[in-house]
């Protein structure tokens, strides 16, 4: 129990991020055109990419003559970039298709 | 804290305020595109900060391997993201998907050893695994499911129950690692093949219909994935970027069932194909059904004052968005008013059917919303039907036994002619049969949608 008082005092303001970006997230999204349901996941899809800061503090705190330790962080690199890059990527191609064509005569 | 330390907080404050204006102004047509450059913009600040402000020396060695796995990875996704056909976009998102929850359960796999036996830190590894397996086998399986390549949907008898207990297993090793302060690091490696296991047997029975909630759903939950890795480094950006999308995930999936007429609960319990032996026997009472031939089809719309277009995903499998654009040219040119009917959840995903006929220059104007569309079909003298099939099924409304009872369709029966063209009389999507083609209004144009629409605009043209 007291384990558990002490992560929260120590992340006060963590569990005050969380609560509020709850609301955002919900906010944001709200009411939006089915239209726009397949970019948008695919922009939030690119956006939880932000996991490859985690892989980054990873590879730089590990040990360089600890080849498993690199190899995994190297690894983990790599997968958070395909979920970056392909990701914002995709969702470019996609919206690059709403943008608004000039009227035909 | 010193300066860097400082410097790098704003950054990731600026990254954060980037990922929710994105997402925020990507609920606009007009201002989506911008949107998504922004949070990328962001993103890559965010990285760039992470590198360059690290508190301490980094080792030449770990500046090689990171950049070059920004390499590999940046280069592979560009490649990946701009050369796949706009049809297959779905299975892409969850492929991106897949390896943002494989990012995480590896960090997690690797920050095993420096927390183990912290019960705090260890709790925030262990959430980071486990749903960052899930994530990723589950991503892996709706992939394999949109991209072709696994089409059963097995069900094994007491599946929900077999499906829950091995949920409880996976959280349950997670738990007593948290709180038991084990060190040994085979129990995280059995809750990773635990966690992958429950992936691959929540995603396997679901029909491929559902698919796109699935992808949503696992987007979510790749999203808190890489929140725990914000309490883990106590990371800000990382947190407010997976939070956002946990949450606005969990919304986006809520809504794409409501355009589906679909429970979250009947999605992910239910699949569909459950309840298709009742309503064959209740619905499809056979029935004969009618061809026409192609020259028949380009008389009846030579001479339609009003023709309705309803393209399905099986007029994109064809490629014959293009074509279909000419055919319309053609008949407008002529005086027929043409119009495209789009189903919200036509094609793979909701909206897919926009980008897909948009990328072939339809005008924006028209293409209809199921909403606009409907009250219209009855003035309208041609509905052509291509490559849909569920999106049109009367069952949704008359046959409760119907697995899609309930889903809002393109009344499509009100209109004077209804051509369908289909390459065979197999089953939609959802499995089902369709009593909209035994209807005596409707003539069936077999073949490839691409051959047909083209050998329509060639005889048109002889007109």
């Amino acid at each position: 129990m007291n384990d558990v008082l002490a992560f929260i005092s120590a992340h006060i303001n963590l569990f005050y991020i969380l609560i509020l970006m709850i609301f955002v997230g919900v906010e944001v999204i709200n009411s939006v055109p089915s239209v726009l349901h397949t970019p948008l996941m695919s922009g939030a899809n690119a956006i939880h990419g932000v996991v490859i800061i985690g892989a980054i503090i990873v590879l730089l705190n590990a040990d360089p003559n600890n080849y498993v330790e690199l190899i995994l962080g190297f690894l983990a690199v790599i997968l958070g970039t395909l979920n970056v890059v392909g990701g914002f990527v995709v969702t470019d191609r996609m919206l690059e298709m709403f943008k608004k064509k000039p009227a035909k005569k | 804290m010193n300066n860097t330390a400082i410097i790098l907080d704003v950054i990731y404050l600026v990254g954060s305020v980037t990922f929710i204006t994105g997402l925020k102004m990507m609920g606009k047509p007009d201002t989506a595109r911008r949107g998504n450059s922004y949070a990328a913009f962001g993103m890559t600040l965010a990285i760039l900060g992470t590198i360059f402000l690290h508190d301490g020396p980094i080792a030449p060695i770990i500046y090689g391997m990171l950049f070059g796995a920004f390499a590999i990875g940046g280069i592979i996704g560009w490649m990946v993201a701009k050369k796949v056909k706009m049809t297959a976009m779905p299975q892409l998102v969850s492929l991106f998907n897949g390896m943002g929850g494989a990012c995480a359960a590896l960090i997690s796999i690797m920050e095993f050893h420096a927390h183990a036996g912290d019960m705090k830190t260890i709790m925030m590894v262990m959430a980071g695994l486990i749903i960052g397996s899930i994530s990723f086998s589950g991503s892996m399986i709706a992939f394999a499911k949109l991209n072709g390549n696994l089409n059963s949907n097995p069900r094994i008898p007491f599946y929900n129950i077999i499906n829950a207990l091995i949920l409880l297993i996976t959280l349950g090793v997670g738990a007593y690692i948290t709180l038991g302060n084990i060190t040994d690091f085979m129990w995280p490696c059995i809750d990773l093949a635990l966690a992958l296991l429950y992936g691959i047997m929540f995603v396997l029975p679901i029909g491929g219909a559902d698919m796109p909630v699935v992808i949503s759903l696992l987007n979510s939950f790749t999203g808190l994935a890489a929140a725990s890795g914000g309490f883990l480094y106590h990371n800000k950006v990382m947190l407010t970027g997976g939070i956002l999308v946990g949450s606005a995930g969990t919304i986006l999936t809520i809504a794409m069932c409501k355009g589906m007429n679909r429970t979250l609960f009947s999605v992910v319990f239910g699949a569909f194909g459950a309840g298709s032996a009742a309503a064959e026997a209740g619905g499809a009472s056979g029935g004969s059904i009618k061809d026409i031939s192609v020259s028949d089809a380009a008389v009846l719309m030579n001479y339609s004052k009003k023709v309705v277009i309803v393209p399905g995903y099986g007029l994109a499998v064809a490629q014959a968005q293009h074509v279909m654009h000419e055919l319309e040219a053609l008949l407008e040119e002529r005086g027929v008013d043409v119009k495209y009917a789009i189903h919200p959840v036509a094609g793979r995903m909701p909206g897919h059917m926009n980008v897909l006929m948009a990328e072939s220059n339809v005008d924006y104007s028209k293409l209809r919303e199921m909403e606009d569309i409907n009250p219209e079909f009855e003035n309208t003298d041609v509905v052509f039907i291509v490559g849909a099939n569920d999106v049109v099924n009367p069952a949704a409304k008359t046959n409760p036994a119907s697995p899609i009872y309930g889903m809002p369709i393109l009344e499509v029966e009100r209109a004077k002619n209804i051509i369908v063209n289909k390459r065979s009389m197999a089953a939609g999507y959802a499995g089902i049969d369709n009593e909209l083609f035994y209807n005596p209004k409707t003539s069936m144009l077999f073949g490839d949608a691409k051959k047909v629409v083209t050998e329509l605009v060639a005889e048109l043209k002889t007109m």
